[in-house]
């Protein structure tokens, strides 16, 4: 069953701005769906129609099997952790992961060990009688989340939680979030504009861009399947390359090289993942390595192949110089796209 | 670390004195002489003085009038700073919600701010003017015969409302920005955890405002004792007779009506205490209590 379903659900602001455009898109029970797309493509507009906290323009939206397109947020079963924590300064950590229980009629008994139980989970029973102003940016993070998980909602919702952490934090509070998440089983929306937490974190993945969606579809989908050179070149770091090319004689041309076999006729946007190159002396692409970037377990060569830039992946045990070296691709691992849309052929 | 310093003591001196003389002889020096006439009986046409000791303060606290103005003074203090940010709260409040108009009506609110007190008074008393005011036929629909200046009641009534109506806007100035200093993050937070709208203003907004709030309360306890000096000496128009009127006008109508400086300065000594003790509190509870950041 859908946990969450969008039909047609479109977004104007007041002063005429269409952030989001009609979009439709189920969630089922459990998923974790990652809303990612670069600042400004809608993705808290989004996730904030879902909350209730922005009034819905055109379209339905079902959570849990109800409309709830005119539900209150607090009515929604829902829990929503923001960028910058949203706890309530005058409140000890206990108050504030307590607070939507006590308004919901919990009873005291009920509450305080609900608060226990989640201050375990989280690591927070050292700190239940300080106020948020009094904690370290991590622990305000694990206050967040505990605020939502007592609650234990039909749906969690997630705005860009981690961003205000330092990288290491970040990346610890990842791993934490989704293993809460699959131990919790609720069905989540995260968004985020870091394609890393996209790809490490989803089950599914939607990629936005000017207040529409690109792609949906798992990580491994998203990577290996762009559905439009958007996509390919904002998800995966360093970027897919992509490369104008011509098709004669029922192959793509790159420079006057055969990659593969054409689907169309005319120009096409051909679309190579860095580290489907391979360093081959014999290969028939012939690259112009400027810089090599030493990252311990891989090497990135950044060069120009004819006219265009080009990344290319290596791992360490494969010595690579600066100056012209060959290189080949396997023919299915190039994506093609259409070169005026920029949409998968 | 290295920290700039002045070599000589001369220049740092030099460069206070402007701001030191001016405190030295617009406030300690007439607080000197104030508390040391408060200590003499003045003839009244000027012809020397006597030392009395503390019997200025033993006449007064003996004074049946002392009392009763005293008395009326708390109550119109009282009245004046609870309307003032009631009334002041709730249209903030309001205002916040409708954020897009928040402008215009700020600034028509704001208008009133400048208004000089003793205008404000002025425009009480044209408002309650016995044979054409307003607000006096307003009260003669229920048949009650307004008479600003002769019934203490009705002149009592005039000075807390023309007090209230001047000191509205800078409370709600105070507390529109308190309001929109709120994170908007805390606001729908607290919208997710709780569906009832009084129960967020209580559990989140207000306490929120409590730094504001008793800011606010200071400066309306100060300004309902003092600073309604002009709005009094309006609607009482100079006739104190039978009429209200709060301490710090009593200090004005003994020492310069009455020629009895000697007792006019001891009340004047007792409102410094006051406000000595006020100040104290403020900065004893702003340190202790209500801090979040
Ligand atoms: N209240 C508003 N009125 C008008 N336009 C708005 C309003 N709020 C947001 N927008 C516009 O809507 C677009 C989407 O905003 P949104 O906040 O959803 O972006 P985002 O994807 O979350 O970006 P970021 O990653 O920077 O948070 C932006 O172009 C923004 O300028
Ligand atoms: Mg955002």
């Amino acid at each position: 069953m859908a946990q969450v379903q969008l039909n047609n659900i479109g977004k104007t602001y007041p002063n005429g701005f269409e952030a989001l455009h009609p979009t439709s898109f189920e969630i089922a029970e459990g998923e974790f769906t990652v809303l990612v797309g670069p600042s400004g493509c809608g993705k808290s507009t989004l996730l904030r129609m879902v909350a209730g906290l922005e009034d819905i323009t055109s379209g339905e939206l079902q959570i849990a099997g109800r409309v709830v397109n005119n539900v209150e947020p607090a009515e929604r079963d829902i829990a929503m952790v923001f960028q910058n924590y949203a706890l309530y300064p005058h409140m000890t950590v206990r108050k504030n992961i307590g607070y939507g229980l006590k308004n919901r009629g919990t009873s005291k008994q009920a509450i305080a060990q609900k608060v226990d139980e989640a201050a375990a989970l989280l690591n927070l029973g050292d700190y239940l009688d300080r106020k948020p102003s009094q904690l370290s940016g991590g622990q305000r993070q694990r206050v967040a989340m505990g605020r939502a998980i007592v609650r234990d909602p039909a749906l969690f919702l997630f705005d860009e939680p981690l961003s205000n952490l330092d990288a290491k934090l970040r990346n610890q509070m990842r791993i934490e979030i989704k293993a809460l998440q699959r131990r919790l089983g609720v069905t989540s929306i995260y968004v985020t504009h870091d394609q890393v937490e996209a790809m490490t974190m989803a089950d599914r993945i939607i990629v936005m861009n000017a207040g529409r969606i690109e792609q949906i579809g798992t990580p491994s989908e998203v990577y290996h399947n762009p559905a439009s050179t958007f996509v390919a070149a904002f998800m995966g770091a360093p970027p897919m390359n992509l490369f104008p090319a011509k098709v004669t004689d029922g192959q793509v041309m790159l420079g006057d090289q055969p990659l593969c076999a054409a689907p169309a006729q005319g120009a096409v946007t051909a679309g190579i993942r860095p580290e489907d190159f391979t360093l081959d002396a014999t290969g028939p692409l012939s690259m112009d390595v400027q810089i090599i970037e030493e990252l311990g377990a891989h090497r990135l060569l950044h060069g120009t192949l004819g006219a265009h830039s080009v990344t290319v992946h290596v791992s360490n045990d494969i010595s690579a110089a600066t100056g012209l070296q060959r290189l080949s691709v396997r023919p299915d691992a190039v994506c093609l796209f259409n070169a005026t849309d920029g949409k998968r052929l | 670390m290295k920290r700039a310093g002045f070599t000589t003591v001369s220049l740092p001196v030099l460069l206070l004195l402007p701001q030191l003389v001016i405190i030295a002889v617009f406030f300690y020096w007439p607080t000197v002489v104030a508390l040391q006439s408060s200590f003499y009986l003045q003839d009244p046409f000027g012809f020397g003085s006597t030392f009395v000791g503390l019997q200025n303060y033993i006449d007064l606290f003996g004074s049946r009038e002392y009392r009763r103005i005293a008395s009326f003074t708390v109550v119109f203090s009282l009245l004046v700073t609870f309307f003032s940010l009631a009334i002041a709260l709730v249209l903030a409040v309001k205002a916040d919600k409708v954020l897009r108009g928040a402008r215009t009506y700020r600034t028509l609110l704001m208008w009133v701010y400048a208004v000089a007190p003793p205008v404000a008074g002025f425009i009480a008393v044209i408002m309650f003017n016995q044979s054409w005011g307003p607000l006096t036929e307003f009260f003669g629909f229920f048949g009650h015969d307004y008479m600003v200046g002769v019934n203490f009641n009705d002149t009592a009534f005039s000075m807390i409302l023309a007090s209230v109506w001047k000191q509205v806007p800078v409370n709600f100035i105070f507390f529109l920005s308190g309001l929109q200093s709120i994170p908007r993050s805390v606001r729908e937070a607290a919208l997710i955890d709780n569906r009832s709208a009084s129960g967020r203003f209580w559990d989140v907004t207000f306490p929120l405002l409590a730094p504001t709030g008793f800011f606010l309360l200071i400066i309306n306890i100060t300004y309902s004792l003092f600073d309604t000096f002009g709005i009094v000496d309006i609607v009482v128009k100079g006739e104190p007779g039978n009429n209200p009127m709060t301490l710090v006008y009593k200090v004005y109508v003994d020492g310069f009506r009455g020629n009895d400086l000697g007792g006019s300065s001891a009340q004047s000594v007792i409102l410094m205490v006051l406000v000595l003790a006020l100040t104290i509190f403020q900065f004893r509870l702003i340190d202790r209590r209500i801090h979040y950041t």
